[in-house]
């Protein structure tokens, strides 16, 4: 099918449930095996919660669908273990270019800042990304993947949910306490459950042409035309993915011909117009889309939950589908775990869709504003555009209203009732309700990154600046954080000032670089209580272990 | 601040005559064009949201025909 990768073939195998004499019970279910199932899963298995995960396909996406890879989405694979290999296999990006006709009239960088772990964006095709997050599940005890098993009826029970489920050795029967529906934009489940995601749909046609060609005629950045010369009065998209594939995006208008469009004989010329006599190249693969920007009105019902495509769905500028459905997942799994063992308060589940559906609002306004401005819904609208990208290559002030998709990164949850506000001031904008940075620091004399030392469960970072400060009273703090019902591990930034070699009561990285000191505003004693998803619940400029507690309460779920 | 709404031009026919002459020699799509980089020209140059909300709400008061 195509020539750069070939699709693995994964083995439906029957599963015991289907010969068992009753219906077997299982904690959690996940349906659809993407990138947000699969994140899903991964997340659940490591934090030793058992999950199966149904799929209607046996290989891994076809087509190319998402492409780039935000530093939050790569920030989450790696505490799943799946980022090196992405990262070493995608293209790294962090430049993005825009051109008005025949010039460039702005370029900027998703990541002015030095020091993290990951870049602001890969490149991948999605079927590269879902074959390691398979073979991650491979490795780990806990996830229960069934290919060839598609999901056709669905009953919601008092405490549970009975699905009924097609294989090629005929259909059976399961049940979950908790199913999670993570099958995409036309999603089976949403449908048997009779529910809607309801939304804007944008009359427009865009051209996807991957064609293979030599790295060497661009570099691997974002770059975006509007009324280029080569495709006048429309825009066009050109993005590098692995295997010096590139992804080229023509808006089309409403009124193309889609049957017309998809033949090879019309994409090779316009390709060809685009990239001009010299350049060789090979076409991949091409597809003719139109999209819509819409979610469901609630995220969870009853014991059904969604995620992912099949919750929300958005344009493909600004690269926030994967993206939010992968932090979908990260921000579910752990409440789910704390639910499934009652660790959980009475308001924890019911966060995720708090939190998630005000990401899924601020994703797509951002998706609906960069299509507003890439495609002109009247004249108007459209000599605005234009005055402002006429006026962008000499006015910097006009720079910022250039909107060729505001790439994703993640929403800030400062409204979550998991949050504690701030009682003191901090001159840090990692605010309670956002992932808490990244920076290099130092643990046991190696190299490290900060985010690595969290997740997966509750850490206070406390700052220092020499050993003296960790006093016998701290150290108590400390052990009844550690001693809670859902315990919280203390780890101090230490500053590099002083000799922290011989300290041994805690854990430590020391910032040798004071970027997490300037990045979190921390000083001696300040405290920051860090989720398992890695999101700040609050913060404090004193370390104590009631306030704390009372912080991390209310992050699972308590007293809200 | 709120959106200044009294006489603020020191010569009002001077400029009137300004903003018009601009227009003289142009097609209705050059006039457009022109109108909407003053436009964001002088936006940025008030830069206050919330004036600009207000100077935009009068702005789309439609007038019934009659």
């Amino acid at each position: 099918m195509l020539n750069t990768y070939t699709f693995p073939s994964y083995a439906y195998r029957p599963s015991a449930d289907q010969r068992a004499a009753q219906i077997v019970r299982h904690p959690v279910v996940v349906v659809g095996a993407g990138p947000v199932g699969m994140g899903l899963a991964v997340d659940l298995a490591q934090q030793g919660q058992p999950v199966v995960v149904l799929d209607d396909n046996n290989t891994v996406s076809v087509g190319s669908r998402a492409v780039c890879y935000g530093k939050r989405f790569l920030d989450i694979s790696d505490r799943l273990g799946v980022g090196q290999r992405a990262v070493d296999k995608g293209v790294t990006w962090n430049v993005g270019r825009v051109f008005f006709e025949q010039d460039e009239v702005y370029h900027f960088d998703m990541l002015p800042e030095q020091h993290h772990r990951r870049p602001a964006f890969i490149n991948l095709q999605q079927y590269y990304m879902e074959e390691y997050y398979v073979d991650r599940i491979a490795e780990l005890e806990g996830v229960d993947l069934r290919w060839k098993n598609k999901l056709v009826a669905l009953q919601q029970l008092d405490d549970g949910v009975r699905l009924t489920i097609d294989t090629p050795d005929g259909s059976y029967q399961i049940e979950a306490d908790y199913l999670v529906a993570c099958d995409g934009a036309g999603s089976a489940t949403r449908k048997l459950c009779g529910l809607e995601s309801k939304g804007q749909i944008f009359e427009d046609h865009f051209l996807i042409a991957d064609v293979v060609m030599d790295p060497k005629n661009f570099p691997p950045e974002r770059w975006f035309w509007f009324n280029p010369p080569f495709h006048e009065g429309q825009s066009t998209l050109l993005h590098r993915q692995a295997d010096n594939v590139w992804r080229i995006d023509f808006d089309l208008g409403w009124g193309a011909d889609v049957e017309e469009e998809k033949k090879p004989e019309n994409i090779i010329p316009r390709v060809r117009k685009f990239l001009g006599d010299e350049v060789e190249f090979e076409l991949e693969w091409a597809s003719v889309y139109t999209f819509t920007c819409r979610r469901m009105e609630q995220f969870i019902h009853n014991r059904i939950i969604f995620a992912g495509d099949a919750a929300h769905q958005v344009s493909p500028f600004g690269a926030r589908g994967a993206n939010s459905g992968l932090e979908d997942a990260d921000n579910l799994a752990w409440k789910l775990v704390h639910q499934l063992r009652g660790s959980a308060g009475p308001g924890l589940l019911a966060s995720y869709a708090a939190e998630r559906e005000f990401a899924a609002d601020e994703n797509i306004l951002n998706s609906t504003r960069s299509t507003d401005f890439i495609t002109p819904k009247n004249a108007a609208s459209r000599a605005l555009r234009d005055a402002v990208l006429e006026l962008a290559r000499d006015y910097t002030f006009a720079r910022p209203l250039i909107n060729s998709g505001r790439l994703s990164v993640p929403a800030l949850l400062t409204q979550s009732p998991l949050n504690t506000p701030d009682s003191d001031h901090f001159d840090s904008k990692v605010v309670p309700g956002a992932p808490c940075t990244d920076g290099a620091v130092r643990r046991d004399g190696e190299q490290d990154y900060l985010l690595s030392q969290l997740g997966n469960r509750f850490v206070v970072l406390l700052f220092a600046d020499q050993p003296s400060e960790i006093t016998a009273e701290l150290l108590q703090h400390a052990a009844a954080l550690n001693e809670a019902d859902v315990p919280v591990e203390t780890l101090v930034v230490a500053s590099n000032q002083h000799d922290w070699q011989s300290f041994t009561a805690l854990p430590v990285v020391i910032d040798h670089l004071a970027v997490v000191a300037q990045r979190l505003d921390g000083r001696a004693g300040s405290s920051y209580l860090i989720r398992p998803d890695q999101l700040v619940a609050g913060r404090s400029r004193h370390f104590d272990a009631d306030q704390l507690q009372a912080m991390q309460r209310r992050a699972l779920g308590f007293n809200l | 601040m709120a959106l200044i709404t009294t006489p603020n031009i020191a010569r009002p026919d001077e400029f009137f005559a300004a903003l018009t002459d601009l227009h003289r020699e142009l097609t209705p799509a050059q006039s457009e064009a022109v109108n909407a980089k003053l436009i964001l020209l002088l936006a940025n140059h008030i830069g206050d949201n919330a004036v600009l909300a207000e100077a935009m709400s009068i702005a789309a008061e439609v007038r019934d025909e009659r």
